[in-house]
């Protein structure tokens, strides 16, 4: 048997899951082998700015990085960039890659995340129509937006909304598309998407609900939107922010179940013996729900990579958290917690149209989610709160001159 | 360089250097120190990067932002002189700080 200090652990994706768990395995005292494969050029960074203080200008690429360059070679971590796994032998424990090597495993992590839903619609692949998923999407889309004065987002999601606020701060003109009829459609509540729909009207953007966009007009470049009720709009970019969908090539090939994601366990562990998968890419009973959820954020990242480090490890699992999120859109900062869909009544605590406030969600006199907006108490309260049956207290919460430590008991 | 000494509550210690500018957070992030997660990076929502400092250090460093202290009011910190690494840049009045991580973020 393998002692673990010569054991090899490859990682299949570089993105924060996988790159996390590369960190966490050392800081969990492994010491065999790690060998990290990412696609992309780069090391692993910080996604979430992409949209935001980095499509700005504001910060420099070096600040996106989760760990500096040097990090890998003083951790020996073996750091294997611009290269994709393309064949996976789980008999001969083997990754093939496309450079052309290969790289053997005891425990193999596949964290390939997951790519932008393309639209596949005439005039979809005109060059200035964009996409926002990896740092050349967002290299792209700077320079797109830098000679761009009027832009049309499709899709009314975190990535729609965060590029509209980014780019009508660098003075472009936006109208956002979205099927639906209301932004934010499947991950927030009603009033939230009603409050921010409102807040990005009085910045100027303008907004076509229930809009399906038939065709991107332009002969080289997109210079217009026609929607399938035959009104146009014109544009001189477009921005495509419509979902992601998970990159389970790889799995699907070696076999693996996949629906939605990688199908794993509590943690983390394919039906394979020895083959993980964590992050955007894994379809994952949580372990305060009894169903399954493939969640898209940060945290569910963090967390997974801390579960798989730690199952590998032999290290007891650290506590299972609420899934939460957050995003940054002018100056509004959100922050939610918990899953909406058992809610059927919520409780506001401050003033909506004063932009700083929480919207708790219960399912009866539970509390299952909160929404927090310029409120990062409430949002911390919350986190402490879910679960918890509130009772009488729950309507006590809208009232501001009850201090938010007296429901914390 | 500035010299600071991270200590956790199991007794490890890890003493590294950073460069002036640069935050607690990015210096425990660079040196891969356990129990400083940062999930956000320092966009200061998520607050999981959170340290005490000793009253002695904590007059050195600059006060908490309103934001700042907003995020450390119910976030898991019932002891004071809790700070978000983030938000503490590197000078050389720090050289030598005692930075403890807490048990959980």
């Amino acid at each position: 048997m393998n002692t673990q200090s010569d054991k090899n652990i490859v990682i299949v994706g570089a993105g924060h899951a996988g790159g996390s768990l590369a960190a966490f395995l050392r800081q969990y005292g492994y010491q065999g082998r790690i060998t990290l494969i990412g696609d992309e050029a780069s090391v692993p960074y910080h996604r979430p700015p992409l949209s935001k203080a980095w499509l700005k200008g504001e910060i420099a690429l070096e600040a996106l990085y989760l760990k500096p360059q040097t990090f890998y070679d003083s951790q020996n971590i073996e750091l294997v960039l611009g290269n994709r796994v393309v064949t996976l032998d789980p008999k001969e424990k083997v990754v093939y890659l496309s450079g052309g090597e290969s790289r053997d495993y005891d425990e193999l992590v596949i964290a390939t995340g997951a790519n932008s839903r393309r639209l596949n619609i005439p005039g979809s692949d005109l060059g200035n129509v964009f996409y926002l998923r990896n740092l050349e999407d967002a290299k792209k889309l700077a320079e797109g937006l830098r000679v761009c004065s009027r832009l049309a987002v499709i899709g009314g999601g975190y990535i729609g909304l965060e590029c509209a606020a980014t780019a009508r701060a660098m003075g472009i003109e936006v109208t956002l598309f979205e099927r639906t009829p209301r932004a934010l459609e499947r991950v927030a509540s009603e009033p939230l998407s009603a409050f921010l729909t409102r807040y990005h009207a009085t910045k100027g953007v303008e907004f076509c609900f229930e809009a399906s966009v038939a065709e991107i007009l332009g002969a080289d470049r997109a210079s217009g939107i026609r929607l399938t009720d035959g009104r146009v709009f014109q544009c001189d970019a477009v921005l495509v922010g419509v979902g992601a969908v998970p990159n389970t090539e790889l799995a699907v090939a070696a076999g693996l179940e996949c629906s939605n994601g990688i199908v794993v366990d509590e943690d983390c562990r394919t039906a394979l013996p020895s083959v993980f998968a964590i992050g955007d890419v894994a379809m994952r009973p949580h372990p305060l729900f009894q169903r399954n959820f493939r969640i898209e954020s940060v945290p569910s990242a963090m967390e997974q990579a801390k579960r798989v480090a730690s199952y590998l490890t032999g290290k007891a699992a650290s506590a299972a958290e609420q899934p939460w999120f957050w995003s940054d859109q002018y100056d509004l900062k959100l922050q939610m917690v918990g899953l909406l869909g058992d809610a059927n009544q919520h409780v506001v605590r401050g003033d909506i149209e004063s932009g700083k406030f929480c919207i708790f969600h219960f399912s009866d006199d539970r509390l299952v989610a909160a929404e927090a907006i310029n409120a990062s108490p409430e949002f911390f309260a919350a986190k402490k709160l879910i679960g918890v049956e509130l009772a009488e207290d729950k309507a006590r919460l809208s009232d501001m001159s009850v201090p938010l430590n007296e429901f914390i008991k | 360089m500035v010299k600071v000494l991270f200590l956790r509550n199991d007794g490890a210690e890890y003493l590294v250097e950073g460069e002036v500018g640069m935050s607690l957070m990015q210096l425990a992030m660079n040196n891969n120190i356990p129990g400083v997660d940062a999930d956000c990076g320092g966009a200061m929502s998520c607050g999981t990067c959170k340290v005490r400092l000793d009253n002695e250090w904590m007059e050195k460093v600059d006060p908490c932002s309103e934001h700042e202290l907003q995020m450390l009011e119910f976030s898991g910190s019932d002891f004071p002189g809790i700070r978000l690494s983030c938000q503490i840049k590197l000078d050389d009045k720090l050289d030598g700080v005692r930075v403890y991580i807490p048990e959980q973020q």
